[in-house]
């Protein structure tokens, strides 16, 4: 046994080397590759072309855009999809398994199809359409059906981040923080919150990444309208049937360089949760 | 009223499960009592619904003499120790301990001062900084009970306090518990499944069994006048012998023995006696019988021995070594049972079968 310790193990290691190289290529060619070609395309004509386009008013506006989509869009999911977590995890009802699946729906449907979906309630001759007419209110071609529909697609991301959270988390704290003298709300927010509170953000990051990229159903309900309804993705798209490339690549890298940060943020997250859920 | 916890009628269904069963007891102030039971014999579900954390379908609470059924378990003012101790883990020592002080916002010298006195109590008083996955199992349980009791609870409820902690340490914190109560005297109720737990700590204590108090009493009660058969078998390691009744006697066999007086001629009935119950001679007598012996094991200072009765039941004995000085292996030897306890029942899986034989 031990006169050729090596023979196997430098197979095994040489298999190892090979997965690891496969991956790896994988994830340079797939991910990395169009980041690298997007900054380089984006910055070929120097650093002095940055300035130029980001300084135009319909970019800029195309840019703020997303932000306050998300903006208001992160706030609803986080705070409704704490409310379904805690209820996917504590409760026992008839239809949860059904519940839970909905739940999922926005991952396996098509934005294009949420973005019609919208029309159909709230376009023309659509079942709420009057509703809001008679209020004045202006929902498809502006921005309160693009934040309903990236409210639609952001609602799992909390959701599935928190429920496996909550489920290992238990109730013991909370009974025990109870027996100590805390009011629900009080053992809610003093053990439950700080336990789940990097999921939340992690979930919370990974929405706003998602609403600031979303396309499809914005490109439904928005209509696309310069310097109201555009938003940064939409530009892009219009750039490149323009034949605008070098502000469109620009932009691109602008969203791009955001999401980079978002992730940088979602790594921390998910490691403070990991950290404390070993605790 | 001087009773520390008066439960009257309790009832708890899960389902179509029957948690607890029309359970009573009292629990006298400045005692530990313990609820011995086997696990899913609703002893934990008594406990919780106590401390509030669960509702009873029927049944009341009082605490000192005070109505709890319908209070919240902030409201109860009541000390709870979980089995996994149930720590804040986001939060350090001292947080945890000053938890049920600051939710009740207690002036913060006062709270600093108390967390300081109950930390020193348990022994912990270098380790106010630490996180809980920084402690031992031990040292996690002491932190959880000086947390339970910082606030001033009215009593203790300790919910297999020791379950989840290995046998060293079990004993360790078994015998400092014991210690702890002689010196605070706060009302506890115990829940355990160990028995050895609830003799040594316990001045009275409730068995129950799916769902049902079987017993309530003193550990000598306990321990000596079992009432029920599930008592006799769960209290001690028990042989259970089957045999018919004749003369007051219960016959195995050829062989019996005494203590069948309530019970009439002709019936059957089980003996339940403790391996250390069994003694050895090689003189038979008015009441010993012979056996074959199948197995024995030298434990250093005692035997353990498998014996066979003329009918063929087995009996396990333990015996200490030194009373087996005078026994010789070669020669015939008889068994004498001593303190059997005999009921006209059997332990909860027999009936069926006894009732078959009877047919």
């Amino acid at each position: 046994m031990s006169t050729r310790p090596t023979a196997v193990p430098a197979r095994g290691r040489l298999i190892r080397a090979g997965v690891l190289a496969l991956g790896l290529t994988y994830v340079a060619i797939l991910l990395l590759a169009p980041i690298v070609g997007i900054v380089w395309t984006a910055l070929k004509g120097g650093p002095h072309v940055v300035p130029g386009p980001l300084e135009r008013a319909d970019i800029q506006h195309a840019l703020f855009r997303p932000v306050i989509i998300a903006a208001v869009t992160v706030g609803v999911p986080a705070v409704l999809g704490m409310v379904v977590a805690l209820v996917l995890a504590r409760d026992r009802f008839f239809g949860k398994r059904i519940v839970s699946a909905i739940v999922d729906l926005p991952f396996a449907v098509s934005p294009v199809i949420v973005g019609l979906a919208a029309v159909v309630l709230f376009g023309r001759g659509g079942w709420f359409e009057a509703f809001f007419a008679a209020r004045g209110i202006q929902v498809i071609f502006a921005l309160p059906s693009m934040i309903l529909v990236t409210i639609f697609i952001c609602i799992p991301f909390v959701i599935r981040e928190v429920v496996p959270v909550l489920e290992e988390l238990g109730t013991e704290e909370e009974d025990a923080a109870r027996t100590l003298g805390a009011s629900p709300m009080q053992a809610f927010i003093r053990i439950t919150l700080p336990n789940m509170r990097w999921a939340l953000l992690y979930g919370v990051a990974l929405s706003t990444a998602r609403a600031l990229g979303e396309i499809g159903a914005v490109l439904i309900v928005s209509g696309a309208i310069q310097g109201q309804t555009e938003t940064a993705t939409l530009y892009v798209l219009r750039a490149l049937e323009e034949r605008q490339d070098a502000a469109g690549y620009l932009v691109a890298l602008t969203l791009a360089a955001v999401s980079v940060l978002v992730l940088l943020g979602i790594e921390v997250f998910k490691r403070r949760q990991a950290k404390e859920m070993g605790r | 009223m001087s009773q520390g916890i008066v439960v009257e009628g309790l009832d708890k269904r899960f389902g179509s499960f029957n948690a607890v069963r029309n359970v009573s007891f009292q629990a006298v102030d400045g005692e530990i009592t313990a609820l011995l039971g086997p696990s899913g014999s609703g002893k934990s579900t008594v406990l919780r619904m106590i401390a509030g954390l669960e509702r009873p379908d029927t049944g009341r609470v009082w605490v000192q003499g005070e109505e709890q059924t319908w209070k919240t378990p902030q409201e109860r003012r009541l000390g709870f120790v979980f089995q996994h101790y149930a720590l804040f883990r986001h939060l350090t020592v001292r947080e945890n301990v000053a938890f049920g002080l600051s939710v009740r916002r207690a002036p913060r010298e006062e709270q600093r001062a108390r967390v300081d006195e109950l930390l020193e109590l348990v022994g912990l008083a270098g380790f106010t900084g630490r996180y809980p996955d920084q402690l031992s199992g031990g040292q996690r349980q002491r932190v959880a009970l000086a947390r339970a009791l910082a606030p001033r609870p009215r009593v203790l409820l300790l919910d297999e306090p020791f379950g989840a902690l290995d046998a060293r340490v079990r004993l360790e914190l078994r015998r400092w518990l014991d210690e702890l109560h002689r010196e605070l005297g706060v009302t506890s109720l115990l829940v355990t499944h160990d028995q050895d737990e609830a003799l040594e700590l316990a001045n009275q204590v409730i068995v129950m069994h799916q769902g049902e108090v079987e017993q309530a009493g003193t550990p000598d009660d306990i321990y000596n006048r079992p009432g029920t058969p599930f008592v006799a078998g769960f209290v001690g390691a028990s042989n259970v012998l089957r045999g018919s009744v004749w003369e007051r006697h219960l016959h195995f066999g050829r062989s019996a023995v005494a203590g069948a007086y309530h019970l009439d001629d002709g019936g059957e009935a089980y003996a339940y006696v403790r391996p250390h119950d069994v003694r050895l001679t090689n003189q038979a007598g008015d009441l010993s019988f012979p056996v074959t012996i199948d197995r024995r094991t030298n434990l250093g200072w005692m035997s353990k021995l498998t014996l066979r009765l003329q009918d063929g039941q087995v009996l396990v004995a333990e015996v200490p070594n030194e009373d087996l000085d005078g026994v010789s292996f070669a020669r015939p030897v008889f068994v004498d049972l001593r303190h059997a306890k005999v009921f006209g029942t059997g332990p909860a899986a027999a009936p069926a079968e006894a009732e078959l034989a009877s047919v």
